[in-house]
């Protein structure tokens, strides 16, 4: 036993404050379980250790703590390491040292978490009284439930005189993706959230997205280097025109003007050829950057049909649609304009340093010596352009949030009229993209001309130096001098480019990295790694102690629930009581946080995702229509039906009757810009669409909540086709809509209060009596 | 003209904002903290004491003002509008239960960013202490008016920033980065 237990202290004794909690401990006491808490009683942030032992509770505090040298000082009972001739037995542990306390498990009832916006806080409580609060902050929340539990399995084990309860093999699932986890931890490692590496890199990023165009690439370079060696042929031949012709010609040499034209046909040749594999490379290349930002277009909005609802719930319509949209763009600009002319830059520069340090090694150095300075001052910008430009950037998302915002609302503005308070809106978000921009332009503005103003000066520097040279020692001939100035005029005027390829560099690596945000962002609800086929679904639905929890606030608690294949389940309670929460969790658009939904015996989170959900129907209360025809949006889940299927679709969800009145029957143009249907009839397509994909579960969220009484009547009807023979779950506030149902589940508070039919809940749910009754009032109002 | 008092009482039919705000609640009670810590509310003497708890209803733009006392079910059995309205123990216990609830730390400097894209990690000074947390998008830092800042870390937990011209060069750049 004492080696037993020596084992499990290392294991469980928290690294950090091992050695005082083991000088407080009994020979042979065991800790079983400790938490952290992170913030004092004060609620500012210090470190705490709370430790749970089969006999006790002791906790310690860094605050409050007894500096190392004190611990001399003390009486010899709290010498650390007691050995066992001087036992102490654990009521003796009660007298406690300042900034500790300790607590027999005897005489304690209960440890009691409780969360309120970020704030955690664990009660110790007495038979009595409350003896200790322990706050946290949200990242422990997980870390207080598991030592919760421990406690209460010690307590068991108190009571059952020792045996402590075989730990179930305790399965912990990732609150934010679903996976499953190892005890110790509270959330799997990749949604821990960490910071990100440097963004520098985000660019390189880009690189996988070139990989498969990797042999267009690198014929697109292979000709710009063939056009940047015909661009440097032409002032070589300059510099020999003026040595060899020119000069000797006016020194009084005999030579003839018969070799110039030869001279300009080189020139001329050179000139084309560098035209025309210049027109080459710029076409290839283009074209490959077209084409990587085309797939990153694709990745990008492909991997955000994957994300959960989660990631929708927080990010703005407009934000999003600037990404995929403008960012990608952006990028797509970046690689083929200034990525392609940096290359060829940085090509020329190459081959020009080289050509010149091969005439002439001094006054190659030289030529070369403004060039760190420029780069200096080219880093220096850099930083300031990259932050101005995603200011810019995000600057104009928020403009388009505004649009986003108030056109689709443009009923409300105008009803109130908000027109005035909407355009000053508007106009202080646009002028903050004014200020944003202006802001870069002045920076922007200093750049170019300050690099135009180094590169006057650097050709200063080879003028004089070579001035010099010819006159001190003549060994520089004035063709040489020439030479090297042409070179460094195309040279510096490349320079000029690259500085702007720092800007651009910004720009796309902010907008890259917008980008990769999203995609960075694993979609919460997994695909298994090794899936189960669910094929065709009976539809038996079972909840085993399902409890979900979006952020620190629990939604969903412990909940059971059998349902039988076939049988329609009515879901009520008053709102937020976790109704829809259950529902998008049997859809699996959240994962739950502990427990399981099995269907047909399996866990759904076996099933892959697309082929489970096929066996899904929902009818939402706010049926959405895409842009398209009516036959179009009725095949939505199933796009190869037959024109019967679909007219019988329609028929069985009451929706052919009307259609056939259109002008254009099932061709008639709906959505957002399409021919507008009234709610009632809008949510008869939506259930026409449903019963196409002939689901095995059907989901029923508030679907007649929005339409008026005689409406309701005819989607009722509608409905009843669909249900028949599908396990059904229905959300409703009015009752009468769940007349039909098999069973009523009463929710409240996330927990199931009360499952029944009709008649006895009224009898024995209070909740549900009060349901009850006001509807009964609303109806009586409604026909008074 | 002789009354003209209780003539516009029964013509007072229509809602109006600012009656409203006005008639809150009877605020003639008291306030007890239980041995379990648990704040409880009582009426008048004899009556069996409610748990309850404050609920602040404008937490960031009137920290302390508009205090709702709501018992466990969230019933509101009063609203105080203004601490001054209530007898000074009473509010300091009200206060404690607002102060034990409400955590968020107020932060005085950003002592280094991690990088400047996100998820990227915070260091920073608040009045209740260093720490370090994780941001995990843009949007979890907001502009609440013109000056105040409300950042919501990865776990949830709020920081405010009371006003973005009073913090340091530094600070506010890496904020104004964001909003």
């Amino acid at each position: 036993m004492p080696a037993e237990s020596g084992i499990i202290d290392s294991i469980r004794t928290p690294p950090t404050w091992r050695e005082r909690v083991c000088s407080r401990l009994e020979p042979g006491e065991e800790v079983l379980a400790y938490f952290e808490p992170d913030l004092n009683s004060a609620l500012d942030f210090g470190a705490g250790m709370v430790v749970l032992t089969r006999q006790r509770v002791l906790c310690f505090y860094e605050s409050e703590a007894p500096a190392n040298g004190s611990t001399q000082a003390l009486p010899s009972a709290f010498q650390p390491h007691p050995n066992s001739a001087e036992a102490q037995g654990p009521t003796n542990a009660a007298i406690c040292l300042p900034g500790e306390k300790s607590w027999l498990l005897q005489d304690l009832a209960e440890v009691r978490p409780a969360d309120s916006g970020g704030l955690g806080s664990l009660e110790l409580l007495g038979h009595t009284a409350l003896l200790e609060t322990w706050y946290y902050t949200g990242g422990r929340t997980s870390a207080a439930e598991r030592f919760v539990q421990a406690f209460r399995q010690a307590k068991q084990a108190e009571q059952n005189g020792g045996a402590l309860p075989t730990q179930s093999a305790a399965r912990v699932v990732c609150p934010s993706c679903g996976s499953q986890i190892e005890p110790p931890k509270t959330l799997c490692d990749a949604c821990t959230p960490t910071a990100s590496p440097p963004p520098v890199r985000s660019l390189w990023r880009l690189a996988r997205f070139a990989q498969s165009r990797a042999t267009m690439i690198a014929f697109g370079f292979s000709l710009t280097l063939a056009s940047t060696g015909a661009g440097l042929v032409p002032p070589y031949l300059t510099g020999s025109l003026i040595d060899d012709v020119l000069n000797p010609r006016q020194s009084g040499a005999d030579v003839s003007f018969g070799v110039v034209p030869w001279y300009l046909v080189g020139m001329m040749v050179a000139y084309f050829a560098a035209w025309l594999l210049a027109w080459a490379k710029t076409y290839v290349l283009a074209s490959v950057s077209e084409q990587v930002s085309a797939d990153l277009r694709n990745e990008t909005y492909a991997h955000l049909q994957r994300l959960s609802l989660e990631f929708f719930g927080g990010k703005r319509t407009g934000d999003l649609i600037a990404r995929v949209g403008s960012d990608t763009d952006r990028i797509c600009n970046f690689l083929s304009v200034n990525l392609l002319d940096f290359g060829t830059d940085v090509l020329m520069i190459a081959l020009t340093a080289t050509t010149l340090l091969c005439i002439d090694v001094p006054m190659g150095l030289v030529a070369m010596l403004p060039f760190p300075f420029i780069a200096w001052m080219a880093q220096r910008v850099r930083i300031k352009l990259r932050h101005g430009f995603a200011r810019t950037s995000a600057a104009w998302a928020e403009m388009v949030n505004v649009l986003a915002d108030t056109i689709p609302g443009i009923r409300v503005v105008k009803a109130f009229a908000q027109e005035n308070r909407e355009i000053e809106r508007f106009r202080r978000r646009n002028q903050h993209v004014l200020e944003a921009n202006i802001r870069v332009n002045v920076l922007w503005s200093f750049f170019a001309p300050i690099v135009t103003l180094l590169t006057d000066c650097g050709t200063l520097v080879i003028w004089g130096y070579g001035a010099w040279r010819v006159f001190q020692h003549n060994e520089l001939s004035v063709g040489v001098l020439v030479m090297f100035i042409t070179y460094m005029g195309r040279l510096y005027v490349r320079l000029d480019s690259m500085s702007r390829f720092v800007a651009a560099t910004q720009r796309a690596a902010a907008s890259t990295q917008r980008i990769f945000e999203i995609l960075d962002r694993r979609a919460s609800v997994p695909d298994p790694s090794r899936p189960v086929h669910p094929g065709r679904l009976e539809g038996k639905i079972e909840l085993k102690e399902v409890s979900f929890k979006y952020g620190t606030r629990i939604v969903t608690r412990e909940v059971n629930l059998a349902i039988e294949p076939g049988e329609m389940i009515g879901l009520v309670g008053p709102s937020g009581s976790g109704k829809s929460t259950l529902v998008n969790l049997i859809c699996r658009f959240y994962d739950v946080t502990s427990g399981a939904i099995l269907v047909d015996g399996t866990d759904i989170r076996s099933f892959p995702i697309e082929e489970y959900r096929a066996n899904i129907g929902i009818v939402l209360q706010e049926p959405f229509l895409f842009y398209g025809t009516i036959a179009e949006n009725i095949a939505y889940g199933r796009p190869e039906a037959t024109p019967g299927e679909i007219v019988a679709a329609a028929r069985a969800a009451r929706a052919h009757e009307f259609i056939v009145k259109l002008t254009d029957g099932y061709d008639s143009l709906v959505g957002e810009r399409g021919q507008s249907l009234s709610g009632g009839e809008r949510q008869r397509i939506s259930i026409a669409r449903a019963i196409l994909t002939d689901p095995r579960i059907l989901i029923l969220d508030e679907a007649t909540s929005s339409v008026d009484t005689e409406t309701e009547r005819e989607i009722q009807e509608a409905l009843t086709n669909l249900i028949e023979g599908r396990t059904t779950l229905a959300i409703a506030h009015r009752l009468s809509t769940l007349r039909s149902a098999d069973r009523l589940v009463v929710l409240d508070q996330g927990v199931v209060v009360a499952i029944g039919r009709h008649d006895e809940l009224v009898e024995s749910c209070e909740i549900y009596a009060r349901l009850h009754q006001a509807n009964l009032e609303m109806a009586e109002r409604i026909g008074a | 003209m002789s009354k003209p008092a209780n003539h516009s009482q029964e013509k007072r039919k229509t809602f109006s904002p600012a009656d409203e705000s006005r008639a809150a609640t009877s605020l003639d009670f008291s306030l007890l903290r239980d041995e379990w810590g648990q704040l409880t509310f009582q009426r008048s003497v004899g009556e069996t004491p409610v748990p309850v708890w404050g609920a602040p209803l404008f937490p960031i733009s009137h920290p302390d003002q508009w205090i709702a006392v709501c018992s466990a079910d969230g019933t509101e059995l009063a609203c105080v509008v203004d601490p001054a309205q209530l007898p000074s123990h009473v509010w300091k216990l009200l206060k404690e239960d607002l102060d034990r609830r409400e955590f968020v730390p107020i932060i005085q400097r950003i002592v280094w960013v991690s990088g400047n894209s996100e998820p990227c990690e915070l260091k920073v000074q608040t009045d209740r202490g260093p720490t370090t947390f994780v941001l995990k998008s843009e949007d979890d830092i907001r502009r609440i008016g013109d000056h105040q800042i409300l950042i919501i870390d990865a776990h949830k937990t709020r920081y405010f920033i009371p006003d973005l011209r009073n913090v340091d060069a530094k600070t506010r750049r890496i904020v104004e980065w964001y909003v």
